[in-house]
C-alpha cells in the first residue's frame, strides 16, 4: 500500500467537525444509491478539495470511544512536538515544509526479523484501523482523536522478538536541518521512548499513520507515531525512525530530562500529581471558554484493558 | 503648552490607550474579530494576561533608570499609570485562572478546597498569589491622598515592586515545563533593572 505525503493544508480545507460527524450518514446515503463506499467523488464532497491523501481500506475498531472527536483543526494546530518548537502552536507553524518521504524505519535488537525498511514496506503487512481514542496530555488537557493506525502487537509479532526482548524502544528522527526545534538542546535529542513488551503488545497500542482517515499531518508526527491511550501524551513518540527490542529498560527522553517529574511508565493517574500541578482533572480541548474541567480517569478510562499489566506495582513510585 | 501640560493632556491619554491594547486584543480574539484564540482558549487568555502583567512590571521598573539616563524627568509622571496597568493585567490573569481555568464561574461542582490546595501546595502558585497581594496593596494606596497620609511607610510599601518583579519571574520560571528561554529573558531584564539601581546606590560609597 502506498501512502502519499499530505500536502500543505489551508485553513479553508479543514474538515469541520460537523462534516466529519455527518460522514457516515453521507456514505450511507451514497451506498444506498449504489455508489462504492470509497468512490472518490463522494468522499471528495465530504473532505474539502485538496491533495490530502485518503487512507484506503480503514476498518472500524471496537476499541474506539463513542465520545465526540475534536475537530481536525484542534488536533492539527494545538499539540506538543518539541522537534518543531516548544509552543503548542509551533508544530503547526514550523512543520509545514517538513518532507516525511522518503522515510525508513530500522528494526533492531533481539528479534529474528531486523533491518531497515522503507516506510511503505514497513506497514504493508498490516491492516489499517480507525481508533478513536482519548488523549490525555501530562499538562492536564485532553482531546479525542480519530487515529488511523496499525496494531503494534501485530508489528511486534511480525518481527519475531526473541525471549530476550523485554522492552520495545523507539527513536525519533534526529535531523536539526529538517527539525528546527532540535537546534536548541531543550531535550537530549533524539527523542526516545519505550514500553514493556506487554505494553507494546496490548491490543490498545498502535502505531498511528493517520488522523481523520487521512495520512498523518507533519505536525502530528508524520509519517508514523506511537499512540498509547492510557499513558500521558508524551509517550506517543512521533516521526519514528527506529524500533529496538531490548533486554534492559530503555532510557526515555522526559525521564532523562526531569526524572522526579516524569517516570518510565507515565500512566494517566488522577491520584498521583505532577510535582508542580494536579492531575485530578483536565480541560477538554474544544469545550470552549466557559466549560468546567472534567475529572481525569485512572488509566485515562482504559483500566479494563490495561490495569492487569500493573498488578502489584506501586503506581505512586512507578509514575 | 508646557511639558507638564503635554504629559497630562497628550501623553497620558495616548499611553493609557496603548496600555489597553493587549486587553482589547484578547477580547477581539475571543470574539473572532482581531484574530482567534488557540484551541485551548482559557490557557491562551491566561498566558497572555500573565505575560502582559510581567511586561508591565518590567516597564514600570524601567521608568526610573530611563529617567536617570536620559534626564527626561517627565517620565516619572507615567510611573503610577504603568504600575496600575501591571496590577490590572496580573489581576486579570488571576481572575481568568480562578473563574475560567479553575472554573468558579462555570462549574456547578466547583470546590474552594481545590483552589486552596493550589494556593498552598503548589509553590509557583503561592508565590504568584503573594505577588498579586503585594500589588493590590500598592494599587489601593496609589492615590496622592494615601501617599501623603502614609508618609515614609508609603515608600517602604512601594519598594515592594522589586519583590513583585522577582516573584513574578520566579512564578513564570517555575511554571514552564521545560523550555526556560522566555522566563530567562525576563530574569535578565529584571537583573539589569535592579542591578542599575544597586550600581547607582553604591557607586559613590567610599571604597575604604
Amino acid at each position: 500500500m502506498l501512502i502519499k505525503k499530505p500536502a500543505d493544508i489551508r485553513p479553508s480545507e479543514i474538515t469541520s467537525e460537523s462534516n466529519y460527524l455527518d460522514r457516515r450518514q453521507f456514505i450511507g446515503a451514497g451506498s444506498i444509491a449504489g455508489a462504492s463506499l470509497l468512490a472518490g467523488p463522494a468522499l471528495g464532497a465530504i473532505v474539502p478539495e485538496g491533495d490530502r491523501a485518503q487512507l484506503p481500506d480503514v476498518r472500524k475498531s471496537p476499541f474506539s470511544t463513542s465520545e465526540k472527536p475534536n475537530s481536525y483543526e484542534d488536533i492539527t494546530t494545538y499539540n506538543n512536538y518539541y522537534e518543531f518548537g516548544t509552543g503548542k502552536g509551533d508544530p503547526f507553524r514550523n512543520a509545514q515544509d517538513f518532507e516525511a518521504r522518503p522515510w525508513s524505519v530500522t528494526v533492531d535488537g533481539h528479534a529474528a526479523k531486523t533491518g531497515t525498511f522503507d516506510f511503505d514496506d514497513f506497514i504493508k503487512p498490516f491492516d489499517l484501523e480507525e481508533r478513536i481514542y482519548r488523549m490525555r496530555c501530562v499538562e492536564a488537557w485532553s482531546m479525542v482523536i480519530p487515529w488511523v493506525g496499525i496494531s503494534l502487537a501485530d508489528v511486534v509479532r511480525h518481527h519475531q522478538p526473541t525471549s530476550k526482548a523485554k522492552y520495545v524502544a523507539f527513536e525519533t528522527l534526529h535531523d536539526p536541518k529538517r527539525m528546527p526545534g532540535q537546534r536548541r538542546r531543550v531535550l537530549d535529542w533524539p527523542y526516545r521512548e519505550g514500553l514493556t513488551i506487554a505494553e507494546a503488545t496490548n491490543p490498545l497500542t498502535i502505531l498511528a499513520v493517520g488522523v481523520y482517515g487521512e495520512a498523518m499531518p507533519n505536525q502530528n508526527g508524520a509519517p508514523i507515531r506511537l499512540v498509547v491511550p492510557w499513558k500521558y501524551g508524551f509517550k506517543g513518540i512521533k516521526g519514528i525512525v527506529r524500533i529496538s527490542f531490548t533486554e534492559k529498560r530503555p532510557q526515555v527522553s522526559w525521564n532523562i530530562s526531569a526524572p522526579h517529574e516524569y517516570g518510565f511508565y507515565a500512566n494517566v493517574n488522577p491520584e498521583v500529581d505532577h510535582p508542580r500541578w494536579s492531575q485530578a482533572s483536565e480541560r477538554r480541548i474544544g469545550s470552549g471558554l466557559f466549560a468546567a474541567r472534567i475529572p481525569t480517569q485512572m488509566f485515562n478510562g482504559y483500566g479494563d484493558q490495561v490495569a492487569h499489566l500493573y498488578d502489584g506495582l506501586d503506581l505512586r513510585k512507578n509514575y | 503648552m508646557n511639558t507638564l501640560q503635554r504629559v497630562r493632556f497628550v501623553g497620558k491619554p495616548i499611553v493609557f490607550l496603548l496600555c489597553l491594547v493587549p486587553a482589547l486584543l484578547v477580547v477581539g480574539d475571543a470574539l473572532n474579530l482581531t484574530g482567534q484564540l488557540s484551541a485551548n482558549p482559557v490557557e491562551d487568555i491566561l498566558d497572555r494576561f500573565g505575560n502582559w502583567g510581567l511586561r508591565f512590571i518590567m516597564v514600570a521598573l524601567a521608568v526610573t533608570p530611563l529617567r536617570r539616563i536620559t534626564g527626561w524627568n517627565w517620565l516619572a509622571r507615567f510611573r503610577r499609570m504603568l504600575g496600575l496597568f501591571a496590577f490590572f493585567y496580573v489581576l486579570m490573569h488571576f481572575l481568568v485562572w480562578l473563574l475560567l481555568d479553575r472554573a468558579l464561574a462555570v462549574d456547578p461542582a466547583f470546590q474552594w478546597s481545590i483552589v486552596w490546595e493550589d494556593l498552598t501546595e503548589r509553590p509557583f502558585i503561592t508565590i504568584g498569589f503573594a505577588a498579586l497581594l503585594l500589588l493590590t496593596a500598592m494599587a489601593l494606596t496609589s492615590t496622592n491622598g494615601m501617599r501623603r497620609r502614609m508618609r515614609k511607610n508609603w515608600d517602604r510599601l512601594h519598594y515592594g515592586v522589586y519583590v513583585v518583579g522577582v516573584l513574578g519571574v520566579w512564578h513564570y520560571w517555575w511554571q514552564v515545563k521545560q523550555d526556560i528561554l522566555e522566563p530567562l529573558i525576563y530574569a535578565v531584564i529584571l537583573a539589569v533593572l535592579l542591578g542599575l539601581r544597586l550600581y547607582w546606590k553604591y557607586r559613590r560609597a567610599p571604597s575604604n
